[in-house]
């Protein structure tokens, strides 16, 4: 792995002729989580998938550059809300498919390693139709990690799990993501609170920043501070920020 | 359960058809009863299961070609924008022709024998299981397509480790249609040209007004399409369902 630059995404975009968002700069910085916390509808995938080089409705006008001048969408791993399992593939090869679709040998003991981390181990042999929606997600972040990309981009990975599962994940990704520049997506406050290392509010207005709580990440789901800025976050929601 | 409710179901046409012939006394060269039917079957079973190989033979060369053929054009479609403007249009056209109206030229073209018969049975498969396979491969999910992306994937890997695989359900589900029209085609052959095969047997039949024994072929024919449908659906249900 290239160590995570910052990225930088400057630019508009529109669909079909209207402003889905006006011009904005959005900084991740390297190495570091930032969560954009916005209501659905926003743009927030938008963008996400902009930095990912993948197709989206809107048309672009702007850049985005890494600090490091070099390509973006070579260095990115992806995560979605469905886990994207292949539902014909066990576990294991789910875990290792990058390497297969580029037709390199995949590292089995590093992947071996990863489903152990992921505490999968007893499930490596099963399809994905056998494991729980925890379980599934567990398997999609183990995949993430595989491909050990700089850049990490999560859209509302979480959000369909369980509230407890959801906490458990989230611990899970924070640990096991840390020193890449991650995008964390997200609706939910809550999740931004916890998570974000620098947090920030997308709205039809624009972005607006966020002061992140001063204890490091992953938060506890009852630190005072933090319960605080989730208020503060959902207030910022429910006001269209500005 | 099943098999009681099949049983039930045969019972049930069996007791309309004799109905039919008792009440309107039509004689037995018109429509004979099933009674008959099942005598002139058992006396004649030697020569209908003669007649029976000859078909099966047909019908499963038949399938496997027209398999063979369907899989490989939908394929090429998939992977070739060309191939779909070029080739697609025509498809859809010979699919307007009627297709027993060429049954005289490949007789013409292939002879009396068993290939004109696997022509046929291959001709009316073919776009079954071409577009079907086809369909499946166009509509992969889009997220595995967006994955696939951001991992850097070849076209080729992703046909090989994506695409295909996920269109094997609507594969199988042509190849359960085509097990249906293969014997289909292979009879319209023989009907056409031929001295042998359940078709051959059934316009033998009629012509000499052995009305029997040609029921007793186009049952076994019914019989013989049913069999081969419960297989091919056996040996397709992992490609169906059990991996989804
Ligand atoms: N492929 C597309 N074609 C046309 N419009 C789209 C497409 N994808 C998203 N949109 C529209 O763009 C807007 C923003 O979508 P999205 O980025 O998915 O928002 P969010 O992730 O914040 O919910 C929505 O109004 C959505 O309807
Ligand atoms: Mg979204």
């Amino acid at each position: 792995m290239t160590p995570a630059p910052d990225l930088i995404v400057k630019g508009k975009a529109s669909i079909d002729g209207a402003t889905l968002f006006a011009p904005l700069t959005l900084t991740l910085g390297a190495g570091q989580w930032t969560c954009l916390l916005g209501g659905s509808g926003v743009g927030k995938t938008t963008v996400l998938r902009l930095i990912a080089g993948l197709n989206t409705g809107a048309v672009f006008t702007g850049e985005i550059m890494a600090s490091d001048g070099q390509p973006v969408t070579e260095r990115v791993a992806y995560m979605a809300q469905d886990d994207l399992l292949l539902p014909w593939a066990t576990v294991a090869q789910n875990v290792s498919l990058g390497a297969r679709l580029r037709g390199e040998k995949p590292d089995l003991a590093r992947r071996d390693r990863l489903i152990e981390r992921m505490r999968l181990q007893e499930h490596l042999g099963k399809k994905p139709s056998e494991l729980s929606g925890g379980q599934r997600q567990r398997v999609a972040l183990a995949r993430t990690l595989m491909e050990d990309r700089p850049i990490v981009l999560l859209d509302e990975p979480f959000s369909a799990l369980d509230a407890r599962t959801r906490a458990d994940m989230q611990d899970l990704a924070a640990e096991a993501l840390q020193g890449r520049t991650v995008l964390l997506v997200t609706h939910d406050p809550g999740e931004a609170a916890r998570l974000g290392q620098s947090i920030t509010v997308m709205t039809q207005h624009g972005l607006t920043p966020c002061n992140p709580p001063h204890a490091p990440a992953p938060r506890h789901v009852d630190d005072l501070e933090t319960l605080a800025t989730q208020g503060a976050l959902l207030r910022m929601l429910r006001e269209g920020a500005a | 359960m099943k098999y009681l409710s099949a049983l039930a179901a045969t019972i049930f046409a069996l007791a309309i058809w004799q109905a039919i012939v008792s009440l309107t006394g039509l004689p037995k060269f018109i429509l004979p009863g099933p009674a008959l039917v099942a005598e002139t079957w058992w006396q004649n079973r030697w020569l209908i299961a003669e007649h029976t190989w000859i078909t099966a033979i047909e019908v499963v060369i038949g399938l496997a070609f027209g398999t063979i053929l369907g899989v490989i054009t939908a394929l090429q479609l998939a992977n070739s924008r060309a191939a779909r403007v070029l080739v697609q249009p025509m498809l859809v056209f010979t699919q307007a022709l009627p297709v027993f109206a060429l049954a005289p030229l490949l007789t013409l073209w292939l002879g009396y024998g068993l290939w004109s018969k696997v022509a046929m049975a291959v001709l009316i498969i073919y776009f079954p299981i071409t577009s079907s396979f086809f369909d499946g491969l166009m509509r992969t999910p889009s997220g595995y397509l967006d994955l696939a992306r951001t991992m850097q994937a070849s076209p080729r890997a992703v046909l090989w480790h994506i695409r295909i695989p996920a269109a094997l359900p609507s594969l199988a589900s042509g190849m359960r249609l085509a097990a249906v029209y293969a014997p289909i085609g292979a009879v319209i052959g023989e009907w056409v040209g031929s001295s042998q095969g359940l078709g051959y047997l059934m316009l033998l039949a009629n012509g000499r007004a052995k009305t029997d024994l040609m029921f007793a072929a186009m049952l076994t024919l019914g019989v013989f399409s049913i069999v081969l449908h419960m297989i091919i659906r056996r040996a397709t249900a992992r490609m169906a369902g059990e991996m989804r």
